[in-house]
């Protein structure tokens, strides 16, 4: 692992514009020539704001999980959807496919966000040089589906605005819709603030200074 | 392709601002339609509700869930708008040539913007609650869907065209003097 980096060769890449510049000497922290924005050779303090962010989104993600995110009403009585029943009655209903889709965004991806970033900056904070490929890759795979799990909290905003008839029909969101939104925006956050960069950052750590490190 | 971590860096394409500008143009009209006519149009026993984006936020804050509120309007309506205004805003004077000094701030910021802007996910959403009601309810997509599905095929085919690199190399080549 003796191939040259832009860090070692003292360059930093934008990372908003991906301009490629000389660092400024002595360390400091200047701004893109091109586009301003704050250059760093790495993302400040990323392992520690990850970790904090992601704290933050496991405490909402039980009470998003217990809370009803949407309150049925009608004639025939009131009913309390939690997240994970309101896949149940998906299911249930017939339409399993969407029983899937919905499982997927609102179950499996917040869960798969909040483990896998979690193991991505523990493997860091060990200086782990195990998988380094596949775990840039399930970085890009966490940018990307991130998004994805917002999908429930528009559910029960189109039927909340739509079934809206008084006694007849009516449905209201509950206190679960505000708590998982607030995963899944805390949990974007935590993937933004991570830096893939620094999974590589071990694996051309000098054996010397590795001993140290672990010293 | 980045040799160590194998993420695309650079694809080569030129004269991709005036296939963007045309796509965005498209999107800003549809994102007008998508906001003007009802999404979904329901019915049960002869009484009939529509919605609109900012409709349902609103319902969501009268609720007592403005958080819940606020959220899906920021990603389904603001963001949207932000991300496509802006992107003419940069587009047309690209285009013909001029470079006004916000252009460089404000392509920053719609970089920045883009990962919030959820018009996919709010559509799928939809459809979702299109499933949902169709046991209780008869429900009727309205124009304002079509138009948001439209929207979506626009915005993707714009981001997939526009190559940042050509988008910010103009405006380097214009202004040595960098704007802060």
């Amino acid at each position: 692992m003796s191939a040259p980096t832009a860090a070692r060769m003292g360059l930093i890449a934008c990372h908003v514009c991906e301009l490629v510049t000389r660092a400024p000497a002595g360390g400091a922290e200047g701004h893109c020539p091109r586009c301003g924005a704050q250059l760093h050779s790495r993302k400040p303090h990323a392992v520690a704001r990850t970790w904090a962010l992601l704290i933050a989104a496991v405490v909402l993600y039980v009470p998003a999980n217990i809370e009803p995110v949407m309150i049925t009403s009608s004639f025939l009585g009131t009913q309390s959807d939690t997240i994970l029943s309101g896949v149940a009655y998906l299911y249930h209903s017939g339409s399993w496919p969407l029983a899937v889709l919905v499982f997927t965004a609102s179950i499996l991806v917040p869960l798969l966000k909040l483990f896998a970033l979690s193991y991505l900056a523990a493997s860091v904070q060990r200086r782990s040089r195990a998988n380094l490929l596949q775990r840039t890759r399930l970085y890009r795979v966490l940018e990307f589906i991130g998004r994805w799990s917002m999908l429930d909290v528009f559910v029960v905003m189109v039927l909340a605005a739509l079934v809206n008839m008084g006694a007849l029909a009516n449905i209201q969101a509950g206190a679960g819709a505000m708590f998982f939104g607030g995963v899944v925006v805390l949990t974007m956050l935590a993937v933004e603030s991570f830096d893939p960069r620094l999974i590589w950052d071990s694996a051309s750590l000098p054996a010397i200074q590795k001993e140290v490190q672990y010293a | 392709m980045c040799p160590r971590c194998k993420a695309t860096l650079y694809t080569a394409s030129n004269n991709s601002i005036d296939r963007a500008l045309a796509l965005m143009l498209a999107a800003a009209v549809l994102f007008l339609v998508g906001n003007a006519f009802p999404v979904v149009t329901m019915e049960i026993q002869g009484r009939r509700t529509e919605a609109l984006v900012w409709e349902g936020a609103w319902r969501l804050h009268e609720e007592g869930e403005t958080i819940v509120g606020i959220l899906v309007f920021l990603t389904a309506l603001v963001f949207p708008l932000l991300q496509i205004a802006g992107m003419l805003a940069i587009l047309i004077p690209l285009r013909f040539g001029l470079t006004p000094r916000y252009l460089v701030p404000a392509y920053r910021t719609i970089e920045e913007v883009k990962a919030w802007s959820m018009v996919e996910v709010f559509m799928l959403g939809v459809l979702v609650s299109l499933v949902k009601l169709a046991h209780m309810a008869k429900v009727v997509p309205g124009i304002g869907m079509w138009a948001f599905f439209a929207l979506i095929i626009a915005l993707a085919w714009a981001s997939s065209t526009l190559n940042p690199h050509e988008v910010w190399s103009r405006l380097e080549m214009s202004e040595p003097e960098p704007a802060r």
